[in-house]
């Protein structure tokens, strides 16, 4: 009985149901929702979002937010894109370090505004959401990257699949979720993100480093915003400087915190934030279908997060103490 | 036992302050700006540039009462368009034009009282709230206005034409409200209680402060400032579209961290995002007369935004004690 009673709790479940609703409410209506190639249509819109969303994941249960994501990820998408253009003869897979190492450098910087100068992240990420953006199309010359310049090897890893016809995005969106999984569940320093996240003070007594943890939590959630950004060319073939990764921080939010990320730190799996990636693809693909247009996205993103700030309240009042999240 | 430190001087207490700091780069922003074109010595060309962040700023006013509180809201610019777009849409189907008004201002208030039933009522931290407000607020916009932009009446066109006195009329209005947020930040038990709710909420509880209500009222006057601030920018630009005002939330924020206002409450003045608010108008304007790219101008802005919130830390780290 306990168990049972204990899967039911499960945040996750809750999430798993709601999921299931939807893809049943929305199949009865419109029967072909639920075949397999509208199975791929979501399974092709998921991978980005799912990647940034395990950075942005470490980063809210390390007590912080990155807002920058979006930017960076087209940062990264335009700096690589360029290398392709410029430089033909570069093996395609020196754009994956290119990208990743570019994110990463970038959230470094917004980690160390955040600890260096006791700054709260939001205002960091405020301001380098714009700057990250700004600089995309400084370096880019406010030109796009068009299709014939990213390689066809780094195209069809959005086409082609090595089995079951899954292509191989999805893959690398799954290796980034064991891999963060494993992270967080199985390593010290894993562990260590949680524990600064629950009670930095109590934390930082213990012996954590807590402005090394912070440095690199936001440096994952560059990183894997880099990565994002490769993948993005990968699944669009261009860079645009204005439109890649544009707005992508809320849906990278209202995707978390719908996956059970405490906004106050300390809690969140990876379970979880998949989850909730998949209920917002499910929503996107849901949506052309039942003839809603796509310009009503945006607000549901925001309904979203609205709705699980209030599940997150009425869990947090079960017993855990509410802690003030921008003063501690 | 902790030493007793001096008191500070007089001229320290006055030079060492965040608004200090915001005059001289103002005038030093003056100065450069004036190298680059004999233009910034015609004040009716500053008072004109002035109208395009005149909303803004308006809100920026209202927004450092809020950030004192220990709140932030970052959700106003979306607020601006979602009610200019209710406005504009009701007046277009034929709704009379006062009703109209009454429908965008009630709009605004209601959006206002969202976050603040959010913040206050359910305890979430306004961050976050107002993150998705920010998203849900743009989005029914979005849904309201589609791609189309909406025309309002020829006669409803055009505030920023109107001239008092030769200012133009946001102008006006953006120096009556500071003056008058001002002096009741300043000068009312009101304004000063904004103060110790920001400094220590729950000192503030027990020393009798109703510090919800505060809050609550704060959050009512962003929204409705936010509305009217929409409303300003519809009447500037002739027609509102769903992205009226986008990114604003970067502007309102950064005039209030240039003017000094302490990220975490507490501490800043009306006076400082006044000036703050005038620094980034000839700041921007001095970067569009020298040909640089909206896009540098992004750029700067967020380097402005982190340098001034560091800035400002530091300024007070050395004065707190």
């Amino acid at each position: 009985m306990n168990i049972v009673r204990g899967i039911l709790m499960r945040r996750e479940t809750g999430i798993a149901l709601m999921i299931l609703l939807l893809c049943l409410a929305v199949g009865l209506y419109k029967p072909q929702f639920l075949t397999m190639n509208q199975l791929r249509v979501i399974m092709l819109l998921v991978p980005l979002v799912m990647i940034v969303a395990m950075g942005q994941m470490l980063v809210l249960v390390a007590r912080h937010v990155d807002l920058s994501v979006g930017s960076m990820l087209g940062l990264s998408a335009m700096l690589t894109g360029m290398m392709f253009r410029d430089l033909p003869q570069i093996p395609w897979g020196v754009g994956f370090i290119v990208a990743i190492g570019t994110g990463a450098l970038l959230g470094l910087a917004n980690g160390a505004l955040v600890t260096i100068f006791k700054l709260p992240a939001i205002i960091v990420t405020l301001g380098t959401l714009n700057l990250y953006r700004g600089l995309t199309f400084i370096v880019s010359d406010a030109r796009q990257v068009d299709r014939q310049f990213v390689p066809s090897a780094v195209k069809a890893m959005s086409q082609t699949s090595p089995i079951f016809g899954i292509p191989w995005i999805i893959f690398m969106a799954l290796g980034v979720v064991l891999a963060t999984y494993w992270f967080t569940l199985h390593t010290r320093v894993g562990r260590q993100i949680f524990a600064l996240g629950s009670n930095p003070s109590a934390a930082a007594l213990r012996g954590v480093k807590v402005n090394q943890i912070t440095l690199l939590v936001f440096s994952i959630s560059g990183a894997l915003s880099g990565l994002a950004g490769i993948m993005y060319a990968s699944r669009w073939g261009f860079v645009n400087p204005s439109n890649t990764g544009a707005g992508f921080e809320f849906q990278v939010i209202a995707a978390v915190v719908i996956g059970g990320v405490s906004i106050n730190g300390g809690v969140g799996t990876v379970p979880g934030v998949m989850l909730g990636v998949l209920l917002l693809g499910c929503v996107a693909a849901a949506l052309p279908l039942l003839g809603i247009p796509g310009t009503a996205q945006g607000a549901i993103y925001g309904a979203i997060i609205l709705i699980a700030l209030l599940i997150d309240r009425s869990v947090r009042q079960q017993g855990i103490a509410s802690l003030k999240w921008m003063r501690a | 036992m902790q030493e007793v430190t001096p008191a500070r001087p007089l001229w320290h207490v006055i030079l060492v302050r965040p608004e200090t700091m915001t005059f001289v780069l103002l005038i030093a922003a003056v100065v450069v700006a004036s190298q680059l074109s004999p233009y910034f010595l015609d004040i009716s060309y500053i008072l004109r540039s002035f109208t395009l962040s005149a909303e803004f700023a308006i809100v920026a006013l209202v927004l450092t009462m809020v950030i004192i509180a220990g709140e932030i809201d970052l959700s106003p610019a979306a607020n601006m368009a979602l009610s200019a777009c209710l406005f504009a849409w009701a007046q277009a189907s034929g709704i009379p034009m006062p009703v109209a008004i009454g429908i965008g201002l009630l709009a605004g208030l209601a959006m206002g009282a969202l976050n603040a039933f959010m913040v206050i009522a359910l305890q979430l931290p306004s961050i976050i709230v107002t993150i998705g407000t920010l998203t849900l607020f743009r989005g029914l916009a979005q849904i309201i206005a589609g791609d189309k932009s909406i025309r309002v009446p020829d006669w409803f066109i055009g505030i920023d034409k109107i001239l008092v006195f030769g200012i133009p009329m946001p102008v006006v209005i953006f120096v009556l409200a500071a003056f008058v947020l001002g002096l009741i930040l300043a000068g009312t038990i009101f304004g000063r209680q904004i103060y110790q709710v920001g400094t220590n909420e729950v000192a503030a509880r027990y020393a009798g402060i109703r510090t919800r209500r505060i809050k609550l009222v704060l959050f009512l006057l962003m929204g409705l400032v936010a509305a009217v601030a929409g409303m300003m920018t519809a009447s500037r630009l002739g027609s509102v579209r769903y992205d009226l005002g986008l990114g604003g939330e970067l502007q309102m924020v950064l005039m209030a961290m240039l003017g000094g206002t302490y990220i975490f409450g507490g501490r800043g003045t009306i006076l400082g995002t006044f000036l703050a608010a005038w620094l980034l108008v000839v700041v921007s304007t001095g970067m569009t007369v020298a040909n640089l790219l909206p896009a540098i101008q992004l750029t700067v802005l967020g380097v402005l935004l982190i340098v001034a919130i560091i800035a400002t830390n530091f300024i007070y780290s050395r004065t707190q004690r």
